[in-house]
């Protein structure tokens, strides 16, 4: 039993569903902001193992992990934006709820 | 990384990332996403990416949920009261979900690359293991370095739009 790409690549996806799905179905903006971070991860952990796994002259393929290391740093910026909007929404509605901020709704 | 290991931290960060999914605390939810958070740093650290693993640990396990958590405190959110279930949120959910991960499975069946085992790495004469901070590094200020300054303006852009969003009145 040795590990292959296929595992990582598997979890990478597992996570990126469990993110997915939480996104449609949970109605918390908060919650559903945190599933956008899961599928962030999973981004990221599919880009890892794919850098360890194609090596480049016996090394791993750093372009990827420099790559990671942006997609975090964005991630980061994006949760600090995100929060100051969800915070300045809240002073002026009083709720977190999707369904209760439907000004656009068709 | 021994498969037993993997599978050990691939289930802890499967298990907590449904459990931020399906907790209806928010403060539950976000330290669950803290352990599952974790968990991933495992895996990277199994696939001999130490640098990524301590940035991670870092900057979500430290930065981004002290952020989580201080919001919902300043929010005073509480679990949330049962509301009539909306159904078709829920098929639709876990069908693309569901269906998401079948047409995976069938893709990495027929992907041949992904079966042959994790390659070795070629190590110098003494060294123990790779010398990962100073590859990433090299490859971050040599290669990405225009791209490196960018995300430095970018944070800064960030920092000025928080600071304007959380003023009292937007004018």
């Amino acid at each position: 039993m040795t590990l292959t790409l296929n595992h990582y690549l598997f979890v990478s996806g597992l996570l990126f569903a469990i993110g997915l799905g939480g996104v449609m179905l949970r109605r918390n903006i908060i919650i559903i902001f945190m599933c956008l971070e899961l599928m962030l991860n999973a981004a990221n952990l599919s880009l890892v193992a794919f850098s360890r796994f194609n090596l480049v002259n016996g090394l791993p393929n750093y372009n990827a992990q420099v790559l990671v290391f942006f997609i975090i740093t964005v991630a980061a910026a994006e949760v600090a934006v995100g929060l100051a909007i969800i915070v300045a929404l809240y002073r002026a509605r009083q709720t977190t709820h999707v369904e209760d901020i439907n000004s656009l709704k068709f | 990384m021994s498969p037993i290991l993997f599978y050990l931290f691939a289930a802890l960060t499967v298990v907590f990332a449904i459990a931020v999914v399906a907790n209806r605390n928010p403060v539950a939810s976000a330290l669950c996403l803290v352990v599952s958070f974790l968990g991933l740093a495992a895996l990277f650290v199994g696939l001999d990416a130490y640098f990524i693993a301590v940035v991670q640990v870092l900057v979500y396990a430290g930065a981004v949920m002290v952020l989580f958590l201080f919001i919902i405190m300043l929010l005073d959110l509480k679990a949330e009261n049962r509301r009539k279930p909306n159904l078709v949120a829920y098929a639709g959910g876990g069908l693309v979900a569901l269906a998401f991960l079948s047409q995976l499975w069938l893709v990495l069946q027929r992907f041949g690359p992904g079966h042959s085992p994790m390659p070795t790495i070629w190590l110098a004469e003494g060294q123990t293991s790779i010398d990962d901070v100073h590859n990433v590094g090299t490859t971050l200020f040599s290669v990405h370095n225009l791209p490196f300054q960018v995300i430095g303006v970018l944070i800064l852009v960030a920092t000025i739009g928080v600071v304007v969003l959380s003023k009292r009145e937007l004018k």
